[in-house]
């Protein structure tokens, strides 16, 4: 079974990288995205896919399950999400990053019921979050063109081509029953949205272009995340209204 | 040498506290820290939004007058429009350039506050500064700890001795986007599209229908 749905999100893959060749020609405004017109075509479509399904699905869960079953749930999927990171940070070499994620798995496993409880934030262990992505970036690998995949939404080539990685770590595809890792993948991505719903708001609101807006926030902040906090900045600051 | 400053009779010792208060007092009022300065800030207006009922429940026309009253005193808006703004800036003419101010101002400041309508028992934590920053451009790190994964929070600062509190902000960082590099994107597309005034007139569109929405 697993390897029927590996080959069928290799495909999509294969299908999107075979989309954006076709669209490599088109004459864009930006040069981090010059697959522009292909990406907005697709942010609408998830956007639509958004408007009808997904965050209705996600406002019924605010509104129908109780808020402490939620942070529960919450701290389940983070504490799962810890242990991806935790090898990340080993691939990164960050060893005080990777020994507190796995402080953090094991306080939280042992101590929090399986999770449940994120302990370890308040015993001052800080989630250090990081993908395959981030540790590519870290390793020296440029994000490459601006990608908008069809539902997982913003991404580069270089975090496209870590997606399957991340697929493949998480821990969630580990467990052995079919039905309990879908329930988990759909809860999951209701927690996810749930959580967004303020902030899909606010950057609809404070956007006049969210396209372009969704695309240089999600470029910011993936470089910030490969530096941690702190990367260099190239932006120019010096006094426009200086004679 | 243990309590030697026993020994200090006691008109001097009168005078060392006087000085030394008067120092402090004078530090404090020319020279605040910049971390300092963003605690007192980031403090104040949590502080007023706990105490407050309608604060808390999100009366957005409220909050945006608290932003207005308590943020925007401390922060340089006529440098962040410009930098958002970019080289165009120049070519406005002063009444396009207030009203571009105004306008961008109601837009953040409405975000802003929607941001803070989501306050309740957040606690703002002020990371030690990095070194080997200038005062003309320096970045305070700081993080949003409540219910959920913290919330980074960072301020672009300027010094300006002798003005005010010492420092202004020109520039924000949520969650690791700086608002003027994002907005430059923004603000270019609509210029290029139909210069200074068009740019203008979505913003004003912009306003309008969050007004109408909130």
């Amino acid at each position: 079974m697993s390897s029927v749905r590996n080959r069928w999100v290799f495909g999509l893959l294969a299908l999107v990288f075979l989309a954006l060749q076709g669209c490599a020609s088109v004459k864009s405004a930006d040069v981090r995205d010059p697959w522009e017109s292909m990406n907005r075509r697709i942010y609408n479509f998830n956007d639509a896919v958004d408007t009808v399904a997904i965050k209705p699905a996600a406002q019924v869960y605010v509104n129908v399950v109780p808020s402490f079953v939620r942070t529960g749930l919450y701290n389940f999927m983070g504490n799962l999400g810890d242990v991806w990171s935790m090898a990340n940070s080993a691939l990164q070499l960050k060893g005080q990053h990777a020994v507190e994620s796995f402080m953090r798995v094991s306080v939280n496993t042992v101590l929090g019921l399986g999770g449940v409880l994120d302990i370890a934030t308040e015993m001052r262990l800080e989630r250090h979050k990081e993908d395959f992505g981030q540790t590519l970036g870290y390793w020296g690998v440029k994000p490459g063109p601006y990608v908008v995949l069809p539902l997982f939404g913003p991404s580069t080539l270089r975090d496209t081509v870590a997606f399957p990685v991340d697929y493949k770590g998480d821990v969630i595809r580990q467990f052995d029953d079919q039905a309990t890792r879908n329930s988990l993948v759909a809860l999951r991505t209701l927690d996810l949205r749930a959580n967004l719903l303020k902030t899909v708001d606010t950057v609809k609101e404070a956007s006049l272009d969210p396209y372009s807006f969704v695309r240089d926030a999600y470029l910011q902040k993936r470089e910030n995340d490969v530096y941690d906090g702190n990367p260099p900045s190239d932006f120019d600051y010096s006094d426009i209204d200086a004679p | 040498m243990k309590n030697s400053h026993f020994r200090i009779p006691l008109n001097r010792r009168q005078m060392l506290a006087a000085t030394l208060m008067a120092s402090t007092a004078a530090v404090w009022a020319a020279d605040e820290a910049p971390e300092v300065f963003v605690k007192r800030i980031t403090n104040e207006t949590l502080d007023i939004i706990k105490a407050d009922k309608a604060l808390r429940g999100g009366d957005v026309n409220k909050l945006m007058q608290l932003v207005d009253d308590k943020v925007m005193p401390y922060v340089n808006f006529r440098r962040m429009t410009s930098l958002a703004t970019g080289p165009a800036w120049r070519k406005a003419t002063p009444e396009q350039q207030k009203r571009l101010q105004d306008e961008f101002k109601i837009l953040l400041v409405r975000t802003y506050a929607g941001a803070l309508s989501q306050v309740s028992d957040q606690v703002v934590v002020v990371k030690p500064l990095r070194a080997g920053q200038e005062d003309k451009n320096l970045v305070v790190n700081t993080e949003v700890r409540g219910k959920g994964d913290p919330i980074q929070l960072d301020y672009r600062l300027e010094k300006t001795p002798g003005e005010g509190s010492g420092w202004v902000i020109f520039d924000l960082n949520v969650l690791g986007v700086w608002l003027i590099e994002n907005y430059r994107t923004q603000f270019t597309k609509e210029i290029n599209a139909g210069g200074i005034d068009a740019l203008i007139a979505s913003l004003v569109a912009r306003n309008k229908t969050n007004a109408r929405n909130s």
